[in-house]
């Protein structure tokens, strides 16, 4: 493994920020494009009726929910991971960190549209804040929905921070690596950062309190998407198992969300020398991880409901696990817990190509998930006379191919204008000889850094 | 209210005078088709047996209106709710559309505008003035026609005088040529239908979920 020196640091890093190539607009226009017409297919659902989706009754739920729990499983990538790292001191993590931060916050801004999206009325949104009316109308604050609402808020407002926090000195490195209009803009974005010990002591204080308060809301804010679900008295869908259970489906989806984005990183922004393959192999192992939770929380779930026995609940256990979803089902199994677990859990198969086609298949078995957890109960809920089924209209298709190229765009965007890797911390991290100075101290010479 | 299922002859009187009532519009042999037909009151059809000794059975299934309903707590504005009389009341304009109640409702009795609703001329001339029309986007779903129980409670109290039973009487309930349909007051343990619901006969519908429905079902005794 080489380190790179200070000045190349600097230069690698500030590159994709101070020069622009054709093949970035390509890309803006290539993701704009699907963009807009996902933003087409949101306008016409709106003027000609919500009828052009597939929905139908019964299942009155289905891509737009999916998508809602697929993406905000995805942005916890970024915050819980960071963080996790960041407080147990990982000294791997520096690379990663803001990737996986900025992951969390385009992820949550495009899953926080989806109850937008799916609203009958979605001009009526505002129904939901908790503002005084005159009429003294609350929203209720015993619907699971409106927990959403503050969860999903709350969440966005830390992780906004928490990514915008460490920014800061890198705003500086590029505000005094400029001139013009961009020094002027960069400047005000580094909010006055002159590297002070003052302001290291500081910066490096909110980041710790962040790190810790940002944990519990990231666990609480996937629980109480699970609660829209396990509160209700739908069959296999009221189970007590469904909090923990996102959680680790969240955090999963996610680490395949961020190994992805890296390996793209990797790719295109030549960051050869800063995400190494050691960096994949470790990311790889969380995911090696969180594969077996993730098989053992679906293994429980399905068991307890066989042994269960409970008519209801057979009739959407047979549906998924032999009848019409069957496929879907077993396609998702393959894909979270089959083909991770042989990728990630042989050394030989832990390189980047691994790690990259195992998050791929988590990234398709993750959304199955949340698909097969949403449709086949709804369809067939107690009544077999009211019994139903779910085709998805190109509305819906369109619309979450859509939220797939608008993480894209805001991540090609956000690397044009934000260097993607945290250059300070990246040089804190390089010490002449890091054997000699033992790991608890190794974050703290930040006030004599000279950025 | 309660239901005779040994009345019952599935003739569908019920499901179209609960159109007539209550301004539901039809959505046209396509739609209904993939599911959005909206049938506040819907006659379920089960076979039972095997060929050739099958047993038909008719279960005409609507708003349950429960004293604890699933609905209800869902609601993230208050568009489903509970009125001080007992009825689940659903507040058309106050809906913002999340169908999130009629997930939670296990009898699948609640529906959705998926387009503004439309009916031929001269159709629109026999819509009923006591029922508002819901827009695009709203769920709607059987009030107990709650616009004849309220204009039946201001007649009795400008009369000065008690409703007398069996003197509301819902769509269904007066459309049903068999009289299978009993609507009335349960609190009143005197009432047709208090007296149906203590009928060893009786049922609830998925009664073991604990939502306490207000629909008394007698169980089918001939055979047919």
């Amino acid at each position: 493994m080489t380190h790179p020196s200070e000045p190349r640091i600097n230069n690698d890093l500030l590159r994709p920020l101070l020069l622009t190539s054709w093949r970035f607009y390509l890309l803006i226009a290539l993701f704009g494009a699907f963009v807009l017409a996902g933003l087409v297919a949101w306008f016409s659902q709106m003027y000609f009726g919500f009828g052009i989706s597939g929905l139908r009754w019964p299942v009155y739920w289905g891509f737009y929910i999916t998508n809602f729990v697929f993406w905000i499983g995805i942005s916890h990538a970024g915050t819980l991971i960071s963080a996790i790292l960041r407080l147990v001191n990982a000294g791997w993590r520096r690379p990663v960190t803001r990737c996986a931060e900025v992951i969390t916050v385009f992820a949550l801004m495009i899953g926080a549209l989806f109850p937008l999206i799916h609203l009958g009325r979605p001009w009526l949104a505002f129904w939901l804040f908790p503002y005084p009316s005159e009429r003294l109308i609350w929203p209720n604050f015993r619907s699971p929905l409106v927990w959403d609402f503050f969860a999903i808020n709350t969440y966005l407002t830390g992780s906004v921070l928490f990514l915008l926090l460490p920014i800061i000195p890198d705003f500086a490195v590029v505000r005094d690596k400029s001139t013009g209009l961009r020094r002027k803009i960069y400047g005000a974005l580094a909010l006055g950062w002159r590297g002070t010990p003052k302001q290291w002591h500081r910066l490096e204080t909110a980041m710790q309190i962040m790190a810790i308060a940002i944990i519990p809301v990231a666990v609480s804010v996937h629980t109480i998407v699970s609660f829209d679900f396990s509160m209700a008295p739908v069959p296999m869908w009221n189970t007590a198992i469904f909090g923990p259970y996102f959680v680790a489906g969240a955090i999963f989806s996610g680490i395949a969300g961020l190994i992805i984005a890296m390996a793209v990183l990797r790719k295109f922004l030549h960051l050869e020398d800063y995400l190494h393959p050691v960096h994949f192999e470790n990311l790889g192992k969380l995911m090696l991880v969180m594969g077996l939770l993730w098989g053992y929380f679906v293994f429980n779930e399905r068991l307890v409901t066989y042994y269960g026995n409970e008519p209801a609940e057979m009739a959407v256990f047979w549906r998924t696990q032999r009848e019409s979803f069957a496929p879907l089902y077993w396609t998702m199994v393959i894909c979270n817990f089959v083909l991770p677990l042989v990728l990630m859990g042989i050394r030989r198969f832990r390189t980047i190509t691994g790690c990259v086609i195992a998050s791929f298949g988590v990234i398709i078995g993750m959304w199955l998930e949340r698909f097969l957890i949403v449709v086949p109960p709804l369809g067939a809920k107690y009544l077999p006379y009211s019994f139903g089924i779910y085709r998805p209209q190109p509305a819906e298709i369109a619309i979450t191919a859509a939220t797939f190229a608008a993480m894209c765009l805001l991540y090609v965007l956000f690397a044009k204008v934000v260097p993607i890797i945290s250059i300070w911390e990246l040089k804190a991290g390089e010490h002449p000889s890091p054997s000699l100075i033992p790991p608890a101290t190794e974050e703290h010479p930040l006030g004599e850094l000279h950025l | 209210m309660a239901a005779d299922l040994d009345r019952c002859t599935g003739c569908g009187a019920c499901v179209v005078a609960c159109h007539a009532e209550n301004n539901i519009s039809t959505v046209g042999a396509g739609q209904a088709a993939i599911g959005r037909a909206k049938h506040w009151l819907r006659v379920e059809r089960y076979w039972e047996g095997d060929f050739p000794n099958v047993g038909l059975k008719f279960v005409p299934v609507m708003c349950q209106q429960c004293d604890n309903a699933p609905c209800e707590p869902v609601c993230p504005t208050y568009a489903s709710h509970h009125t001080e009389d007992g009825l689940n009341a659903q507040v058309y304009n106050r809906c913002i559309g999340t169908r999130y109640c009629a997930n939670a409702c296990p009898y699948n009795v609640r529906f959705f505008d998926f387009f503004n609703p439309s009916w031929e001329k001269p159709l629109q001339l026999q819509l009923n003035p006591d029922v508002s029309l819901r827009e695009v986007g709203v769920m709607e779903k059987c009030t107990f026609c709650v616009q004849r129980i309220r204009g039946t409670q201001i007649q009795a109290k400008a009369e000065d005088r008690e409703v007398r039973d069996g003197e509301i009487q819902p769509a269904c309930v007066q459309s049903c040529g068999a009289r299978a349909l009993v609507f009335g007051d349960l609190a009143d343990p005197e009432s047709e239908v208090s007296r149906l619901s203590r009928s060893p006969r009786g049922s609830k519908l998925l009664e073991d979920l604990g939502t306490q429905p207000k629909v008394n079902y007698l169980s089918r005794q001939s055979q047919a």
